[in-house]
């Protein structure tokens, strides 16, 4: 198990952003965080990531406590920009490459082709589907164990969706698992194993995609319409 | 490729491979894409796409070679039968479909003597 999460709770002041919230996550297996704004799922993210510590519950990576080790290992995209305006794309890989010892220069080199970005652009002249590119090529070019990516189809257009979808998708191997939240459900029907319905702040319904799409005889769309209306 | 939600996945691949494989856009004993490029090619999960193979070699389409990757049958009868299975699946859904609109046989074969003579019976699929 690669991710173990058992009643993980967070409040801020009097509201419960996390709430009693439970789930495994396995290796090899890409997995769908769906809910409307404000469910949690960031949240999570986070604290899995170890960038806020949770009130009460228990977390585990790979058995351990979240912490420096588990960092090295999780890569994290959160939503929001998290480059200075003065690089330029190429400071960009220099930096996380200082950063993390698993950030592999090739392979944002080749991202970076893909998502069609030049090594000298600035950061602060970027458009905003540029700039969500260029956060996905730079956290997509580790070789981590974890990766969790907070709405990454976000302010990028159709066509380049399907790049993204291809990087994300050369991302995967045996060893490695995905988690993406994302409330563009349909974007994520065809490609992820697992869905994880997130509802005020605990898990609502998890399980296969395809088992999911069988039992209810709906897809995760209509799944998605039916728990949220 | 544009795929419907409420069939699953790894079916709607399954018939388009078959569809390649019978119109000889992948031939007899032909090599096919690794699980990996499968699922770049189709933009669907890793996982998705080996059991697609798994699936496919069920139904004796495809076999594997050990270390050397996945291949089309070498079987021409198979690919003739598999032709038959998919257009037999097309009549049933016409023939049901026109069923439903009260249609008997006779009116059914005029109808489709009619599209034929206005296609010139060549590129009915326009």
């Amino acid at each position: 198990m690669l991710l173990e999460c058992n009643g993980l709770v967070k409040t801020y002041m009097s509201k419960r952003a996390v709430d009693n919230l439970s789930l495994n996550i396995e290796r090899g297996r890409i997995y769908a965080l769906l809910g409307p704004n404000g469910s949690g799922k960031t949240t999570f993210m986070k604290i899995a990531a170890g960038l806020v510590k949770p009130t009460s519950g228990s977390i585990a990576f790979c058995g351990n406590n979240i912490g420096v080790e588990s960092k090295k290992k999780v890569a994290y995209m959160s939503t929001e920009p998290f480059f200075y305006n003065y690089m330029t794309v190429e400071d960009v890989g220099k930096y996380y490459q200082d950063f993390f010892e698993d950030f592999d220069m090739k392979r944002y080199d080749d991202l970076l082709e893909k998502m069609e970005l030049s090594k000298k652009d600035h950061v602060k002249t970027l458009s905003s589907g540029l700039a969500a590119k260029l956060k996905l090529a730079a956290t997509l070019a580790r070789k981590s164990e974890l990766y969790m990516l907070d709405e990454p189809l976000n302010g990028i257009d159709i066509i380049a969706r399907d790049r993204v979808m291809t990087a994300i998708l050369e991302t995967i191997g045996n060893e490695n698992s995905i988690i993406i939240s994302s409330h563009l459900v349909d974007e994520l029907e065809k490609v992820v194993d697992n869905a994880i319905f997130i509802k005020n702040g605990g898990v609502y319904l998890a399980g296969g995609a395809e088992e999911l799409r069988a039992t209810h005889k709906k897809s995760l769309v209509e799944l998605y319409k039916e728990i949220y209306a | 490729m544009e795929f419907d939600n409420n069939i699953p996945i790894y079916i709607q691949v399954i018939h388009d491979i078959k569809q390649d494989i019978v119109t000889g856009v992948l031939g007899l004993g032909d090599k096919m894409s690794s699980g990996r490029d499968l699922a770049l090619k189709y933009k669907i999960n890793p996982n998705t796409a080996n059991r697609i193979y798994r699936e496919l070699e069920a139904q004796e389409i495809c076999y594997t070679k050990r270390g050397l990757g996945t291949f089309v049958t070498e079987d021409g009868e198979r690919v003739s039968q598999i032709r038959k299975d998919m257009a037999n699946e097309l009549l049933e859904q016409f023939i049901s479909g026109m069923s439903k609109l009260g249609l008997p046989k006779n009116e059914i074969f005029l109808l489709l003597e009619e599209k034929f003579e206005k296609y010139d019976g060549t590129d009915i699929a326009q």
